[in-house]
């Protein structure tokens, strides 16, 4: 920091208090040359800092107060939602040309959601993922899905046997197929580990994200033993027409950038007493979807029926989407 | 060294008690100090500076992009910010094994030179902050995680915690050394009770932001990588032994390139303070290294591909054995005593330990967390050019933030402690 030579400079110099060399600027008159110097530095300095940071000029004045001044989804009012979903829709408009309804579906009393699949059936033709991409508005260029299929041998169930990037006919000999996703799981460690509570567990179940909260640091995806969620690691693209304008606030609607989403288990529809789009767009019937609280539930027979079994069920997470074999 | 000019003042008593006047001139004089040098002095400044705006180029760009202009995946969704981040907790509180011997064992020798571990506390601070910023997706959102303006998810999540005790730290650090500073400046000595109880507390304090900080990984069932009782003892280790080696290296450097008399035994304390704890951190990582390969279950697998590489990915491979030479050389070089009575294989010896740390608790720690990634999918990472950028600029930054602490506090110190010693004589 400081030369051999110079061992005094570590104290302050005095120079600027007396400018006994004489070389002050003829405009500055008692500032000596010193601080003059030291000024331009200073001025210099800035400019560069100013320079430097000028690529965040154009994200940041594309932002507006409202966006940023947004409370928690769960402070809001009805009107304050109504203004957030119109500003939204004419960010859509804007920004993807596109013109869609943000709505907010309440979980439903009384209901509590759950999943399961028949591996017996599944033949990995990867229909759920393709309805998932376009049900959610995913991001076209990763093509991204909130579901994998796992190719597994059998004979096995440690996934790094599996494969989720096969490109063949299906199904193959000596093969099953085990589609994974978000398991809603009634004891998330996803949601305990987010320092804003960005993210959380609604009454029937779903773990949902608050994309206009989040703060992107991902400890949430860190915490997840099952590869659930998915960031936005840039904006999303997504062509006008392939847009689905049917979106809720908390799940289908596109995302911005720098946030985690996962899936919600289509709860703008299965809320409507719809079914979620992967298990409509499955042909082979190894999707059942149902509320675990209804008797008479499709689920609950398989439950009651089936020798069933969750993913990695001694983390203690307890996922609420289960697997079986006829 | 002739002693500066504040002190040739003399000061009047109603001056020495008036705050609103002294506090101001002690800021001038600061500021004065941390803007007056040699040319030595503003060259390295001005390199810092340079690469710190490097650094900010980056951040604006990765702001504007997004996080796409890393190499960071879904698979590997934290990286070299991370690994950086994990490093400096470690050297803050690394800091702290020049308070104990100072305060706890009155070392006098100590005691003249325990700015330094605070400074250093308060800089590293400064650095994992700032690699905080630059990992969140959305920076513009900082304000949510601020208590009583966002929500504050306290108690549940570690990372509430780890944003208590990283800022209580820095508080406490910033008052104890601007206390201490302030009160030589005005040739006064210290009131203990303004001093005392607050170093005491950083002592527990520094503790607890390493044991936090390894509580955010260890508490993670869905990694078993991280998910051992051992990692917060261990991340103390090797802080105790980073923290340590970044102050020899100051004194190395304030002595060779700033010709200070500083006291050697405080360099001969630090390093008989490294000596243990470079074994005990050796011992632990020996530790880790017996359960993971000798049970050989599947949670082995990150370790394996750490060490060994799997199915054909070895990215990591030369940064872990990197660290382990390095470390192992370290801890040899610093239990030969007649080695280390050569500045230049002190100096050596303090870099081999400080970069084996370096990739031991960084790549080498969280990037195996997620290889291969929950569901046993083999993504590498290997860190984008604009990572690179980000971290130097923040490293940079850090390092002006220690020299212009050293700059302020140096004379101030240097001038109290020979006035002690003269009152002595």
């Amino acid at each position: 920091m400081n030369n051999e030579q110079d061992p005094k400079s570590l104290e302050p110099s005095d120079s600027s208090r007396a400018p006994k060399d004489g070389v002050n600027l003829p405009i500055l008159g008692q500032v000596s040359r010193r601080t003059a110097i030291k000024g331009a530095a200073a001025v210099a300095g800035a400019t560069a800092l100013g320079v430097a940071a000028s690529p965040m000029l154009k994200k940041t004045l594309e932002m507006s107060a409202a966006e940023f001044m947004q409370r928690h989804f769960k402070e809001l009012t009805d009107d304050d939602k109504q203004q957030i979903f119109e500003r939204l829709e004419n960010d859509a408009r804007q920004q993807y040309a596109a013109d869609v309804q943000i709505d907010d579906q309440p979980p439903i009393p009384g209901v509590r959601f759950g999943y399961a699949i028949n591996l017996s059936l599944c033949n990995g033709n990867g229909k759920c993922m393709e309805a998932c991409h376009l049900e959610n508005n995913h991001d076209r260029a990763t093509h991204q899905s909130y579901i994998r299929i796992f190719e597994m041998p059998i004979g096995t169930t440690d996934f790094e046997h599996g494969s989720t990037s096969y490109d063949h006919e299906v199904p193959q000999k000596d093969h099953y197929y085990l589609p994974v996703q978000c398991f809603q799981c009634d004891n998330p460690p996803c949601v305990s580990v987010c320092p804003v509570e960005a993210t959380w567990q609604e009454s029937d179940g779903i773990v949902v994200v608050d994309y206009n909260w989040c703060i992107g640091c991902r400890y949430c995806m860190a915490a997840c033993p099952y590869h659930a969620r998915r960031f936005n690691w840039a904006e999303p693209t997504i062509s006008a027409e392939e847009v689905n304008p049917n979106q809720g606030y908390l799940s289908n609607r596109i995302r911005p950038q720098g946030v985690v989403e996962k899936c919600h288990f289509c709860l703008h529809r299965t809320r409507l007493g719809k079914l979620p789009a992967c298990l409509e767009a499955c042909p082979t019937g190894a999707r059942i979807f149902g509320d675990l609280m209804d008797p008479d539930s499709n689920i609950r027979w398989v439950l009651a029926n089936k020798r069933c079994f969750t993913i990695k069920e001694e983390l203690g997470t307890k996922p609420m989407m289960f697997y079986f074999f006829d | 060294m002739k002693a500066n000019e504040i002190t040739s003042q003399p000061l009047g008593a109603a001056e020495t008690r008036s705050y609103w006047a002294s506090y101001p001139r002690f800021l001038w004089q600061s500021l004065r100090a941390a803007t007056d040098g040699s040319a030595w002095f503003y060259g390295w400044m001005t390199l810092l500076t340079a690469v710190a705006l490097v650094g900010v180029n980056g951040w604006a760009h990765q702001f504007s992009n997004g996080m796409i202009v890393t190499h960071m995946t879904d698979h590997v969704s934290w990286g070299l910010y991370i690994a950086n981040f994990t490093f400096g907790v470690g050297l803050a509180a690394g800091g702290v094994m020049m308070v104990i011997p100072a305060y706890l064992y009155r070392n006098r020798h100590m005691h003249d030179v325990v700015i330094l571990g605070e400074l250093l506390a308060v800089a590293a601070i400064v650095i994992c902050t700032l690699f905080i910023v630059v990992d969140l997706g959305r920076p513009d959102r900082f304000w949510h995680i601020i208590p009583g303006l966002g929500r504050f998810n306290w108690p549940i999540s570690m990372l509430t915690w780890d944003v208590i005790v990283l800022n209580g730290y820095l508080l406490l650090n910033l008052h104890i050394c601007g206390y201490l500073l302030y009160t030589k400046f005005q040739g006064r000595t210290p009131n203990k009770w303004w001093d005392i109880p607050f170093v005491f507390l950083s002592i527990v304090w520094a503790i607890s932001i390493h044991t936090v900080t390894a509580f955010l990984y260890q508490g993670l069932g869905g990694r078993p990588f991280w998910n051992t009782a051992l990692l917060a003892p261990r991340f103390l280790a090797s802080a105790f032994v980073s923290g340590p080696i970044f102050l020899i290296l100051t004194m190395l450097i304030l002595k060779k390139i700033a010709g200070l008399q500083l006291p050697s035994q405080a360099i001969k304390l630090l390093v008989q303070i490294v000596r243990v704890t470079i074994l005990i951190n050796l011992l632990m990582v020996a530790s880790e290294l017996f359960t993971e390969f000798y049970t050989g279950a599947a949670h082995s697998v990150h370790a394996y591909y750490l060490f060994f590489g799997l199915h054909g990915h070895a990215a990591l491979v030369p940064w872990i054995w990197t660290a382990i030479v390095l470390n192992v050389f370290a801890a040899i070089l610093f239990l030969n005593r007649s080695a280390l009575e050569s500045p230049v294989w002190l100096t050596a010896a303090c870099l081999m330990g400080l970069i084996g740390i370096w990739i031991e608790k960084g790549m080498g720690l969280i990037i195996p967390g997620f290889v291969p990634s929950t569901l046993h999918q083999l993504v590498e990472y290997t860190p984008s050019l604009t990572e690179w950028q980000i971290t130097a600029g923040i490293w940079a930054f850090g390092l002006m933030v220690y020299s212009v602490g050293l700059k302020i506090a140096i004379p101030i110190f240097r001038t109290a402690s020979q006035d002690e010693q003269d009152l002595v004589q």
